[in-house]
């Protein structure tokens, strides 16, 4: 049924539909809005057999969630930007002890200098965690993610972060058909942990591992982080039977048969990008989206397969490597090795930066066009960026 | 023929053996059947004292839930020492996450475990004093804040052994350690610094609070036995020797614990809910002198030249202690 709701309430009743057992919460924008919910629906007594904990720092949030999910309960949390890096040691750890946490990142840049508004910058430092990454463009896809969420990571027994835009998406009031809990009871099992601390059989959880075996965990935890390239549409798929609607998986593909041009984003930004394509294909451009939902383990294959009539890809990015260019760039890169498929990284909506569709249109043509640099800053302001670096290089 | 009258001991004396106490009264250590939460075969150094009080502390712990015991340790000599990849000395469910963490992963599986309505199963948390006082420390007054249904049981031997013997906020004054050397004009660690946990966790109101040392193990065992008959928030602060940080013979662990407390430099008191309710009373009162001179990490103080000054500054505290926890009850009546 669809209900006229903000997204991080939708969210927060999802999550509650998936009748998690522990949640811990430590407030930062935008992520907020989802554990208030979750906490007003738990004093309420609608969760019951679930222990809300509001914990000291996201450090204790993440922590408390891998003790939990030790124990045997579905955990869950939610941060964003500062708070994600705070608790840095903990989601390698997580992932590390292969505990099924899902944690919802409701992107917002990273500081300094101190900004709240959204970008990917917080999730996309974690790419390398060995946590799966999957991204919502829209607070539907948002809701029926964390739904499946929970059903990946405990069949592979690895943690998930469901990443939305902050403000964008979490703040949104729109139409979502939030899932209910007859659904989600249909669709989601009860958590069967791998290995639980349990009294009656003990084992002990987090050795120390020397060099002898290191290797052969470490390569464990990546080939299992690849079987979710697998386990992912198959969840999708389940999800549609049970919900009759498309969500989640690997990649979205929009209007891609072959176009020339391909547009590769992820997140809410894919909305704005879907318009300005369309208006570009009305006007006779060949251009076409390929939204990647799945980030991490990346889709190599599904997206070399996409791409497999593009001739230029631009790549529309929330974050970038400082010294470097684009994040998403890269991964795409290494699906396109031994084609002759030309990339180009726009890095756009920094710090909630608007990113308007005339902007995003004049880029596009003068991409389609080869008339960009390889790396490009949507709407910087070169005269004063390069002024003051000229004060800074004048420098002795 | 002449006949040897039989002696036996006195029930009541630090010589006791469990012999003339009820089966109840003995140590769980004496015990046939006794609880098992740590095994032998691990790797603690010879005189460790961290070992031997986690044994005995987590021995009573499983004997006061039935051995539904689930403990959290953080990282430190007792998880290094005790989990080997492949082997492990824990026969109880175990879980080691991070150095700064073991608070709040305790706190997840009581949480979990409140969660599944297995309020039959206890948590127990443990780290040394560097996983307590300092990294750890915000996680810790986070559980004892939120009167989260967990014992927590520092092992503190004063420094980071584990790294190699640094100072922590709990290395006393005076101490040499491989980050406060014995150079300069205030050699060791300095005067006026560190933390007091026991107290800080008082001052959280906790249900309990409790020190002991490993030279009186018996004390020990009733505490946790204490310590488990009460829900929320529980802290046992245990002083424990490491003769290798400590510089000190492996056989005199539990005569430098004994002497720790029979000095005053370490109180041994309980508190409920943020009073003081008893403290051990010091049986023979020795000079701090008696305790420092056992231990290299004190050798300063007494070559190449005798150090009156601090040595007699280390006796001041002593004597704070003696007269703030009551440690001479005796001299107080007359």
């Amino acid at each position: 049924m669809l209900r006229q709701v903000e997204g991080s309430k939708a969210i927060a009743d999802t999550v509650a539909a998936c009748r998690p057992e522990v949640i811990c919460a430590y407030p930062i924008s935008p992520q907020t809005h989802i554990v208030e919910g979750l906490s007003a629906i738990v004093k309420a007594g609608k969760l019951t057999n679930c222990e809300f904990i509001n914990v000291e720092s996201e450090f204790a949030a993440m922590s408390v969630a891998i003790g939990a999910s030790a124990a045997g309960a579905r955990a869950y949390t939610a941060t964003a930007s500062q708070g994600l890096l705070y608790m840095v040691e903990a989601v390698y750890n997580a992932s590390g002890l292969g505990l099924p946490i899902v944690m919802t990142v409701a992107n917002r840049a990273i500081g300094g200098p101190i900004n709240i508004w959204n970008d990917h910058s917080d999730s996309m430092s974690q790419r390398d965690s060995g946590w799966i990454q999957m991204y919502a463009e829209t607070n539907q896809e948002a809701a029926d993610l964390h739904v499946q969420a929970f059903a990946i990571a405990e069949r592979l027994s690895l943690p998930i972060m469901v990443c939305m835009d902050g403000f964008i998406l979490t703040h949104a009031y729109e139409q979502i058909d939030v899932p209910n809990q007859e659904d989600v009871d249909k669709y989601l099992p009860p958590f069967t942990p791998r290995q639980v601390l349990d009294p009656a059989d003990p084992v002990s959880i987090g050795a120390m591992v020397g060099p002898e075996a290191f290797t052969e965990v470490k390569y464990m935890s990546h080939m299992k982080n690849i079987q979710a390239l697998s386990v992912i549409p198959q969840e999708a798929a389940k999800f549609a039977q049970v919900f009759n609607r498309d969500s989640g998986g690997l990649i979205r593909p929009y209007k891609m048969d072959s176009a020339r041009n391909v547009v590769i984003a992820l997140g809410s930004v894919l909305g704005t990008i879907k318009d300005v394509v369309d208006e570009m294909i009305n006007d006779g451009y060949s251009i076409g989206v390929l939204g990647l939902t799945t980030f991490r383990p990346f889709p190599f294959d599904a997206v070399r397969d996409a791409l497999v009539n593009a001739h230029n890809v631009f790549v529309v990015e929330k974050a970038f490597q400082l010294g470097v260019g684009g994040i998403v760039t890269e991964n795409v890169r290494t699906s396109l090795r031994g084609t002759a498929t030309h990339d180009q990284t726009l890095i756009a909506g920094l710090g909630g930066r608007p990113i308007t569709k005339q902007s995003l249109r004049a880029y596009f043509e003068a991409a389609v066009e080869g008339r960009v640099a390889e790396l490009t800053f949507l709407d910087l302001d070169q005269e004063l960026a390069d002024s003051e670096l000229a004060k800074e290089m004048s420098r002795p | 023929m002449t006949t040897t009258p039989i002696k036996f001991y006195q029930v009541g004396s630090f010589a006791v053996g469990n012999r003339l106490l009820s089966q109840d009264d003995r140590s769980i250590q004496s015990d046939p059947d006794r609880t098992n939460a740590l095994t032998s075969g691990h790797r603690a150094c010879q005189g460790c004292g961290e070992a031997l009080g986690a044994r005995y502390a987590l021995d009573a712990a499983m004997r006061a839930c039935n051995d539904q015991l689930i403990a959290v340790n953080a990282t430190g000599c007792l998880e290094v020492f005790s989990t080997p990849y492949p082997e492990s000395s824990w026969r109880i469910p175990w879980l080691h996450s991070l150095f700064g963490n073991a608070p709040a992963v305790a706190t997840g599986v009581a949480a979990a475990m409140k969660a599944k309505g297995r309020t039959d199963v206890r948590v127990v948390g443990q780290g040394g004093d560097g996983a307590t006082v300092d990294i750890g420390f915000g996680a810790l007054s986070g559980m004892f804040e939120r009167n989260d249904d967990v014992l927590y049981i520092c092992y503190d031997n004063e420094a980071y052994m584990n790294t190699g013997i640094q100072r922590s906020g709990a290395t006393p004054p005076a101490a040499r350690t491989a980050t406060t050397q014995a150079v300069g004009d205030a050699p060791g660690n300095v005067f006026g610094q560190g933390k007091n946990l026991p107290r800080i966790a008082m001052a959280h109101e906790i249900p309990y609070v409790a020190t002991a040392t490993v030279a009186d193990l018996r004390d020990l065992e009733a505490k946790v036995t204490k310590a488990m008959s009460f829900r929320g928030a529980r802290y046992i602060h245990v002083l424990v020797p490491c003769p290798l940080g400590w510089g000190s013979a492996s056989c005199d662990t539990l005569k430098i614990a004994r002497l720790a407390t029979q000095s005053a430099l370490f109180p041994v008191f309980e508190a409920e809910k943020g009073e003081v309710t008893s403290s051990t009373p010091i049986r023979k009162l020795v000079e701090v002198e008696e305790y420092l001179k056992l231990q290299v990490r004190y050798a300063h103080l007494f070559s190449p030249t005798r150090n009156d000054a601090v040595i007699n500054q280390l006796q001041a505290i002593a004597n704070k202690n003696i007269a703030r926890y009551n440690l001479m009850p005796q001299n107080a009546e007359n």
